[in-house]
């Protein structure tokens, strides 16, 4: 089968206005399992997804897909921090993703209500998206996510700002959709990145300060800044 | 106060009697203003979307001359056209001088740059909370176009009875353009102004009441046809 992975970044810089917001990064993503971000605020790590996701083009250094990037974008979705829901109802934002590539409208109907089935939003399909509580409207970007079947989905800490229910429900969504699906998901929750991830990056200052599987990491950091931050220290 | 009363009685008067020659203003001023409104939105609410998510060098430049050509004077506007359709002008040859067809370019030339910005500021602001998905999800700039415009039909509306407003109670270019030819191009905004000349206050007011009266009932009618989270869009 094709696929779009491994990811590759070669010295890939993100920066703003002259100030380097993160970078040179170097890092190969390989097919299968949850690769989770952590680190500190600012350290980095909203900046590392939409650079890699291609939101964001790198001022020095390479984002490599192993297919051309028109068709590795489409093999890929994104879940924001903030859910992005469009002004229309919770089955029009479903099926949005489908219609755009094409999809017929009963077909992308079909695959909407299927997909609100999964997630719970079954009987909200004709309430207006925005009006959504937090955890909904989470759910309903997931979903909407995943209902192209992308090789890669990147979530910006996908569970910010909900409640215990919440978060449970969508990390059951990651862990379902990890079957099938590359994920990078950024996260504070160090709970949470102990329950979902294969593997760890540990961001600071804008670079990768230590890397590895998720076991070995969370057992045994290596280094000082890594077993600070797992600790719950301030990392200046 | 007695001439306003005078006007609201003879309005109903014409309404009640449904009146033939004021029914034919009245469809004339809806025929010439919404056929002028129907051009400004093909060319304004794309060109509204196009700046808001389109990045150029002189795009800051274009949104300030849109700005300022909202503010275009109907006279001369009226003017410019005239000199353009007389006999002597470049499209003379169309013989369109003194006909709907000249007021509805005059309109559509007055409110176009009146419906884009309108339309800019509204798609702008949903450009802004929709950009990183619509790139995340890949869709191209015409998708991403006519996803502000159905998105943002409601900011759309507003920019539509707006031109509408602007174009309906619109006299000085029509007047230039048009000649206000009974039973051609007389509209309500130049019989308002022929009856006053006359001193025939009460007319005038009479279709001041339903030139106010049309445009109240265009703006519900439209915010009635376009309203949103309707069930059964699918």
């Amino acid at each position: 089968m094709v696929t779009v992975l491994p990811l590759r970044l070669t010295g890939a810089t993100l920066a703003r206005r002259g100030r380097t917001l993160v970078g040179p990064i170097d890092l190969t993503l390989a097919a299968g399992g949850t690769t989770v971000v952590i680190g500190p605020n600012g350290s980095g790590k909203t900046s590392l997804l939409r650079l890699m996701h291609g939101l964001q083009r790198p001022a020095a250094g390479r984002v490599e897909w192993a297919l051309p990037d028109a068709s590795a974008r489409t093999r890929q979705s994104y879940v924001f921090q903030q859910p992005v829901a469009l002004r229309r109802s919770v089955l029009e934002n479903l099926a949005f993703p489908l219609r755009l590539r094409g999809v017929p409208r009963a077909r992308a109907r079909a695959a909407a209500e299927d997909a609100a089935r999964r997630v719970g939003l079954d009987d909200r399909l004709s309430q207006s998206a925005p009006s959504l509580s937090g955890g909904e409207m989470q759910r309903l970007a997931l979903a909407r996510a995943l209902i192209t079947d992308p090789e890669i989905l990147f979530a910006d800490e996908p569970c910010a700002a909900l409640d215990g229910a919440a978060t449970r429900r969508i990390e059951g969504m990651l862990l379902s959709a990890a079957a099938t699906t590359r994920i990078v998901m950024a996260t504070h929750d160090m709970g949470q990145a102990r329950r979902l991830a294969r593997e760890v990056i540990f961001l600071l200052h804008g670079r990768i300060h230590e890397s590895g599987p998720a076991d070995a990491f969370f057992d045994a950091p290596r280094t000082l800044e890594a077993r600070a931050f797992l600790n719950g220290d301030i990392l200046e | 106060m007695q001439d306003l009363l005078a006007g609201l009685g003879r309005a109903l008067h014409l309404i009640v009697t449904l009146d033939p020659e004021l029914i034919e203003i009245t469809l004339r001023s809806l025929g010439v203003t919404l056929t002028a409104l129907a051009i400004a939105c093909a060319i304004g609410l794309p060109l509204g979307g196009w700046l808001a998510v389109r990045r150029f060098r002189l795009r800051r430049a274009a949104i300030a001359a849109l700005n300022a050509l909202i503010g275009l004077p109907p006279v001369v506007v009226g003017l410019v056209v005239y000199l353009l359709l007389s006999r002597s002008g470049p499209l003379g040859v169309l013989g369109l001088l003194f006909t709907p067809a000249a007021m509805i370019a005059a309109q559509a030339v007055i409110i176009t740059p009146l419906v884009a910005s309108i339309a800019h500021q509204a798609m702008r602001d949903l450009w802004a909370d929709y950009h990183d998905l619509l790139i995340s999800m890949n869709a191209t700039r015409w998708q991403r176009i006519a996803t502000l415009l159905i998105d943002g039909r409601r900011g759309l509306l507003t920019a539509a009875l707006a031109g509408f407003g602007r174009a309906i109670g619109e006299v000085g270019a029509v007047m230039i353009v048009g000649g206000n030819i009974e039973g051609a191009t007389r509209v309500l905004t130049t019989a308002i102004a022929l009856e006053t000349g006359r001193g025939d206050f009460a007319l005038a007011l009479g279709l001041g009441v339903i030139l106010i009266g049309l445009s109240l009932a265009v703006s519900v009618a439209s915010h009635w046809a376009l309203r949103t989270e309707r069930r059964g869009r699918w």
